[in-house]
């Protein structure tokens, strides 16, 4: 198995890394980069655990290539608060109790992140489409789509 | 294995057909690298076609549009002179799968991996989709319901990559839909496919191509069906010969989704569901 070299940028910080050339993201970014936010429940591109952002696109990270990276940006649930300071998102998901065991939770914020950012003030219907590729086994998602909401009132009001 | 990400289409072509051992060309990987995980592939190499810039673009021309075959479904999405030609190509292609999917998969990938089922594929038939096929000494232009000839079969000979989708100029007059039928409200794989294309002239249906996904070994262009709607106003019994025939072309398998029976049914009821949409869309009143 031969290595690929990549050269990348995660959560805006320049990161290389050697890959075998068949290890998915998901597998560079926990294994190798050491940022477990990203989590894996199917490796199928099923359960949205292992979300991420590439050049700003929503994708599951357990579908793309370690070697695809090179060049790219990549986003994870470690880029999203700033610094101590929580995004919007990340406080009313604990305000909301939106999250029991967690595993889920990175990847639900990161696919909320994705849809408040191109529609910041989305209905519940919207909300339950774009969160679609997320599954969590414990909440029964209610509390997750009222954390979302607030968020994005949060984040509507900031904006003012 | 071995990852290649060539920048343009004959340097992915020179490898295609100079690599010996197993080979696969990687658009979105939504299909590919799920195998892959699964252990039913074992490539020797893969080619990522997504740094070829000619394959990211989707381009108006003189005959129509070109989507490059490395454009995801949120690409497609977003390019509002596509969604007004042929909002049915797109809201199939939308249907794929959720939001991360989307930010990856490709409606050549969604060809290429010849499932039955593939939700692009009927929307692309109807449409009259050609792909742009280019090999080692040629290039050559291939009607999308010649390129699956089976499950998991394409009509690609080895050396051999799609570059682009083309779609044909829009007439005046005409609209395109595709309808699934789904257990689940999304995410789930089609139990029945209906996509239906025409054009009016003089609010009759002048032309027509009507396709069926899911219930055959592969998706089914129908002339049956868009004869039983060309110089119609899609009235009643216009719509009822239109099911007859879409149930008449089905021969699906009996699986945990639908029985046989099941899928026969609803591939009529869709068909003229579809067909009222496009029918609506293409400005033609009953
Ligand atoms: C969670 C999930 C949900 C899904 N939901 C749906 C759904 O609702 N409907 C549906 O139809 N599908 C669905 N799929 C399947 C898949 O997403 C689609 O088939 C998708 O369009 C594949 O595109 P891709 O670009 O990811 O293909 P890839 O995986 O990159 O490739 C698929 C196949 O096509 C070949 N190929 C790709 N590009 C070319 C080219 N340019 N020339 C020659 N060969 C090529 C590859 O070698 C491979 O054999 C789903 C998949 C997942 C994981
Ligand atoms: S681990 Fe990637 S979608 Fe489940
Ligand atoms: S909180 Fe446990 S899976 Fe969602």
């Amino acid at each position: 198995m031969t290595g690929v070299h990549v050269s990348t940028s995660i959560n805006g910080d320049p990161v290389e890394y050697v890959c075998p050339a068949d290890e998915s993201l998901l597998d560079v970014l926990r294994d190798r980069v050491g940022l477990t936010g990203v989590k894996e429940g199917c490796g199928t591109g099923d359960c949205g655990a292992c979300s991420i952002t590439l050049d700003g696109a929503l994708v599951c990270a357990c579908l793309v290539l370690g070697a695809e990276a090179e060049g790219r940006k990549v986003t994870t649930i470690e880029g999203m608060g700033d610094g101590e300071k929580l995004h919007p998102l990340q406080r009313q998901f604990i305000d909301n109790a939106a999250l029991q065991c967690g595993v889920c939770t990175p990847g639900f914020l990161i696919a909320a992140k994705s849809l408040l950012d191109e529609n910041p003030d989305p209905t519940v219907e919207e909300i339950r489409y774009a969160l679609a590729g997320n599954l969590c086994r414990c909440t029964g998602y209610d509390k997750i789509v009222r954390a979302v909401q607030a968020a994005a009132k949060d984040l509507r009001r900031q904006k003012k | 294995m071995r990852y290649e990400s060539p920048k343009t289409t004959k340097e992915a072509v020179t490898l295609l057909s100079k690599e010996k051992g197993k080979t696969f060309v990687l658009a979105g990987g939504t299909d590919l690298l799920v195998k892959l995980r699964m252990d039913m592939i074992e490539p020797d190499l893969m080619i990522d076609i997504k740094r070829i810039p000619a394959m990211n673009e989707i381009n108006k021309t003189a005959t129509g549009f070109k989507i490059g075959a490395a454009v995801s479904g949120r690409q497609l999405g977003a390019s509002k002179a596509l969604a007004k030609a042929w909002p049915g190509v797109v809201e199939a292609t939308n249907l794929i799968g959720s939001d991360q999917i989307q930010g990856r998969c490709t409606m050549v990938g969604n060809l290429c991996n010849a499932s039955p089922a593939a939700d692009s594929v009927p929307a692309m038939i109807a449409a009259g989709a050609k792909a742009v096929v280019v090999g080692k000494a040629k290039r050559r232009a291939v009607a999308v319901e010649n390129i699956v000839t089976g499950p998991g079969q394409t009509s690609l000979a080895k050396g051999e990559i799609i570059e682009a989708i083309t779609l044909p100029k829009r007439p005046a007059k005409s609209g395109d839909a595709y309808l699934r039928f789904i257990p689940r409200t999304e995410m789930d794989i089609a139990v029945v496919g209906v996509a239906v294309s025409l054009t009016c002239k003089r609010g009759v249906i002048d032309s027509a191509r009507v396709s069926l996904g899911a219930v055959a070994p592969t998706p089914l262009l129908v002339k049956e069906a868009a004869a039983a709607i060309i110089g119609t106003k899609l009235d009643k019994e216009a719509l009822e010969n239109l099911a007859a025939a879409c149930s008449a072309a089905c021969n699906p398998i009996d699986d945990k989704r639908g029985t046989v029976e099941y899928r026969v049914r609803v591939a009529g009821v869709l068909a003229k569901r579809a067909a009222n949409i496009a029918f609506e869309r293409a400005g033609g009143k009953k």
